[in-house]
């Protein structure tokens, strides 16, 4: 391509970072000026649409995380040429729409750069020749739809419709994660151009099952399918933009891409076929069913969307030639008249003020441009000659009928059609005829920014399939060639003949209009199972959110006490029991034989230490523990003396005076406290103390005997002299080898010092209690004048090392 | 000796964790205090004793003597202790203040804090 692949989608994030200042610069007008790029892209990606249909395929490769087999490796057939126009152009009407739909919004801008990451994200989508490569940029779809769906962030039904559809889609990505991996690791590449030549290799692979279930689950969720499917019509809270690009026209195809793109890798077993036509069967009924039910536009189109996507899940699942061309047609079909239908629910709302079919009526006289746009749109909807959704309809009526089990897919099929037509008039028509009522806004033709989109999606849809110089039929055979992994040819065309397939087409019209007029009595009929809705999946993700938060709070509580022993506790005890299990199963403890060259005053040292050590745990009194505490630091000193430590001995001695001081002259006046503990605790805690001291103990024997590495103090031993000009070790290390620690140290004393001074400075302001404030002044006067000595020393304490 | 200094370390140890469990802000900075001198000797312990020489090279001498203490586990053993002295200070500041301001030794009295 003249424009490499990496730098179109780069160009999508780039432009989403500028979009709002761009915003900020040009009011008004910057939907339209932002609109140039998507625009272009799909200039440039229409340029080589002709190449691809005579059967090119361009890639292009940049590495990127070699180590890990991740490369920016992208490729361009007729599947990703077909997307890449619907998600190029559709963007760029999208984003003129909506700079009119949201006109003086304040966040305006955000809503553009959203939009634009989205746009970028769903390219590198469906260019990612990588698997990881494509799994990150369905992750980044995700997660743009879930900044555009909570864009309306004050309003809490629309955070959590975004909330839910980031876990049901991030959900199911994580598992379409695994599933690639496992495909990756079964075909032994992560390039799909290599994957998908190994279909026979892959489908005996014993990792096929388990890859193949990850994946549709992946795709299922994305695609809206059942049991899954009820995040599509909550996420309807999003700015009508936002439903007609990513939830309509582009991003809950990526699903459906997906299961085109690895059909020849994946497809044609049993197990596909049994799970991907259920799945695809059940939510194309329930999904049209659903759609009768409901009253608001946005949702009727949700849910028929969700049916769509059904439809086009059941023809993939169905496979052969006749099928993949019908899901290809369809797929551009349901794109063009669906996103036309999306934007004119959004100029209803936008001009009435309301969305509700219940109270639009007679809309043609004050909107004529709105209502011929979804006139059209809903004809190609309802399957009407010689529009293109007839088209695609008749076709997947032909793989019907010609897929195995052809009388059940076929009876669904029509069953379906026939609702989705009903909802077609509804939404398009039923709006604009009848008698005009009066709506919460006064009527009036919408500005060209809210009809450009509907009438240009409407159009193409008219002519799409009459008008050949549009080459419909080359790009649609090249998608249907990289879907099925050979050649094939489709021909649109609007008669076939008086085939069964013409008839069926006949019957869903006629059923299309029998239901439309029998609505009101079928409302009635689904408000009587409406109960039935709170068995439904989407009470189960209600109850899975809840047994998480549960559980969150349940653990929180168990471990975040917020007492300080208890979290000690936890700590010691998982300590102990992690570190002693390791030294129990892999430390060889050595049984101490070597008692020669002890003297007595090691012994007597000791054995003072232990029992200064017990006086300071025992003592009933404060000062009385704080003396014992001063026996251990001098004793601990004079073992640095015994065993050729002078300096640290020395400065043992005068840190050592120094604590005892700072201990006296904070707790010399505090009066004594009871023991609160009652002697369970005591016991238990004991205990839990014991057992650390024995662990430190077998630690400090084995590390004794164990020596992985060579010492690194002979280097210091060495180079002491000669490098750093000092006899001393100890002080070079200090102050040269290691002469940054010391400034680190340095630093620490310095906090540690300004808050002392601050804590010692600060004057606690006007209390409430008066008990307390009568201790206190009690308190004040003695201590806190002496205790201001104490920064000083310790000041001076810098300079010992 | 390194037996015998096992022994203590642990019990200076099992003494400080025994402390800083009690319900005592006093008796968990006395905690802490045993905790440090356990960990000094510990490193002190690891790197090896050695009753020989202190690591200073003789003047006649352009390196240091095979047989003397090891300086490496000196210097870090020497930092640890000034930077385990100036937490203490900052502790015992801090709990004069929350003695002053709360009136209790005990830390479930605090009303402010993270429970």
């Amino acid at each position: 391509m003249a424009v490499g692949m990496l730098t179109a989608i780069l160009s999508g994030f780039v432009l989403a970072i500028l979009a709002p200042g761009l915003n900020r610069m040009v009011r008004g007008g910057a939907g339209w000026l932002l609109a140039l790029l998507p625009l272009g892209l799909a200039i440039s990606f229409a340029s080589h649409a002709p190449l691809i249909a005579s059967g090119n395929v361009f890639s292009e490769s940049n590495p990127w995380v070699p180590a890990l087999g991740v490369d920016l490796s992208f490729r361009l057939d007729g599947l990703s040429m077909l997307l890449s126009l619907l998600i190029t152009g559709v963007g760029a009407l999208i984003l003129v729409y909506a700079g009119g739909y949201l006109a003086g919004h304040p966040q305006l801008g955000r809503l553009y750069a959203f939009l634009l990451m989205f746009m970028g994200s769903m390219l590198g989508l469906v260019l990612a020749d990588n698997i990881l490569l494509l799994f990150v940029f369905w992750e980044l779809t995700s997660i743009s739809s879930y900044l555009l769906i909570g864009f309306d962030h004050e309003r809490a039904a629309a955070r959590s419709a975004a909330l839910q559809a980031l876990l049901v889609t991030a959900g199911g990505g994580l598992a379409l994660m695994a599933g690639l991996l496992l495909l990756g690791q079964a075909g032994g590449s992560l390039e799909l151009s290599t994957l998908l030549l190994q279909a026979d290799y892959l489908h005996s692979h014993p990792l096929y099952l388990p890859s193949l279930v990850l994946i549709l689950i992946g795709a299922f969720t994305k695609s809206a399918q059942f049991p899954f499917h009820f995040w599509l019509p909550s996420a309807m809270e999003a700015p009508t933009p936002v439903s007609a690009y990513l939830h309509s026209a582009t991003m809950v195809k990526a699903g459906i891409y997906l299961l085109a793109r690895l059909s020849p890798a994946l497809g044609g077993t049993d197990a596909w076929f049994l799970s991907v036509t259920t799945v695809g069967g059940v939510t194309m009924l329930l999904g049209a069913w659903l759609a009768l039910t409901q009253s608001d536009l946005k949702r009727i189109l949700a849910y028929s969307t969700v049916s769509a996507l059904g439809t086009l899940t059941l023809l993939l699942g169905l496979g052969g030639t006749l099928a993949v061309q019908a899901a290809m047609a369809f797929l551009v079909g349901h794109a063009l008249y669906k996103g036309a239908l999306f934007l004119v629910a959004g100029t209803l709302d936008h001009q009435t003020g309301s969305r509700d079919v219940d109270r639009l009526s007679g809309l043609f006289r004050a909107m004529p441009i709105t209502a011929l746009a979804a006139g059209i749109a809903a004809l190609s909807m309802a399957g009407i000659a010689p529009l293109f959704g007839f088209l695609s309809k008749e076709l997947s009526y032909e793989a019907a009928l010609r897929a195995p089990a052809a009388a059940w897919i076929t009876a669904a099929a029509v069953t379906a059609n026939i609702l989705l037509a009903a909802a077609a008039f509804i939404v398009g028509i039923r709006p604009f005829v009848g008698k005009a009522v009066p709506t919460p806004k006064p009527a009036r033709e919408a500005p060209p920014s809210l009809w450009l989109g509907s009438v240009v999606l409407a159009s193409l849809g008219a002519v799409m399939g009459l008008w050949p110089a549009l080459g419909t039929d080359g790009l649609l055979s090249a998608a249907g060639t990289a879907v099925l992994g050979e050649t094939v040819s489709i021909h649109l065309s609007l008669w076939h003949g008086l085939t069964l397939a013409l008839a069926l087409s006949a019957v869903t019209l006629i059923g299309g209009v029998i239901v439309y007029v029998s609505r009101g009595l079928l409302r009635r009929l689904a408000s009587r199972w409406e109960s039935l809705g709170q068995f439904g999946p989407a009470r189960w993700y209600e109850l899975v959110l809840l047994g998480l938060n549960g559980l969150a709070g349940g653990q929180t509580r168990l471990l975040q006490s917020g007492y300080l022993r208890y979290y000690l506790m936890i700590v010691l005890v998982a300590t102990v029991g992690l570190a002693g299990a390791t030294l129990a199963t892999r430390g060889h403890l050595v049984k101490p034989t070597d008692w020669s060259g002890l003297h007595f005053y090691d012994v007597g040292l000791v054995v003072l230490i232990l029992m200064a050590t017990m006086g300071t745990v025992l003592a009933r009194t404060r000062l009385a523990a704080i003396a014992a505490l001063g026996v251990v630091g001098y004793s601990v000193a004079l073992v640095f003396v015994l065993f050729g430590a002078p300096d640290v001995a020395m400065t043992q001695f005068l840190i050592e005076t120094l604590t005892v001081i700072l201990f006296v002259l904070v707790f010399y006046h505090l009066p004594e406290t009871p023991a609160l503990s009652s002697s369970l605790a005591r016991g238990r805690d004991a205990v839990i103390a014991a057992t650390v001291g024995v662990l430190m103990t077998a630690f400090v024997l084995i590390a004794t005997v164990v020596q992985y590495q060579p010492p690194i103090s002979e280097y210091f031993a060495e180079h002491g002299l000669p490098d750093a000009h000092g006899r001393n070790l100890v002080n070079v290390i200090l102050v040269d080898f290691r002469g940054l620690d010391t400034l680190g140290e340095i630093t620490v004393l310095a906090a540690a010092g300004i808050g002392v001074y601050a804590l010692l400075k600060l004057r606690v302001g006007k209390q409430r209690g008066t008990a307390s404030a009568a201790r206190r002044s009690e308190l004040a006067g003695g201590v806190d004048d002496a205790s201001l000595p104490i920064a000083n020393p310790m000041r001076k304490e810098g300079d010992v090392p | 000796m390194a037996t015998l200094l096992a022994i203590l370390i642990g019990v200076l140890y099992a003494a400080g964790v025994y402390l800083m469990l009690r319900r005592s802000l006093f008796k968990l900075i006395l905690g802490l205090v045993l905790l440090a001198h356990g960990a000094n000797l510990l490193i002190f312990t690891a790197g090896g004793l050695t009753r020989a020489q202190p690591p200073i090279i003789p003047p006649d001498a352009t390196a240091l003597p095979v047989s003397s203490a090891d300086p490496l586990t000196q210097a870090l053993i020497l930092t640890a202790i000034v930077i385990g002295f100036s937490v203490l200070a900052f502790a015992l500041v801090l709990f004069h203040r929350v003695y002053q301001t709360s009136g209790s030794d005990d830390p479930d009295e605090l009303k402010v804090g993270d429970r």
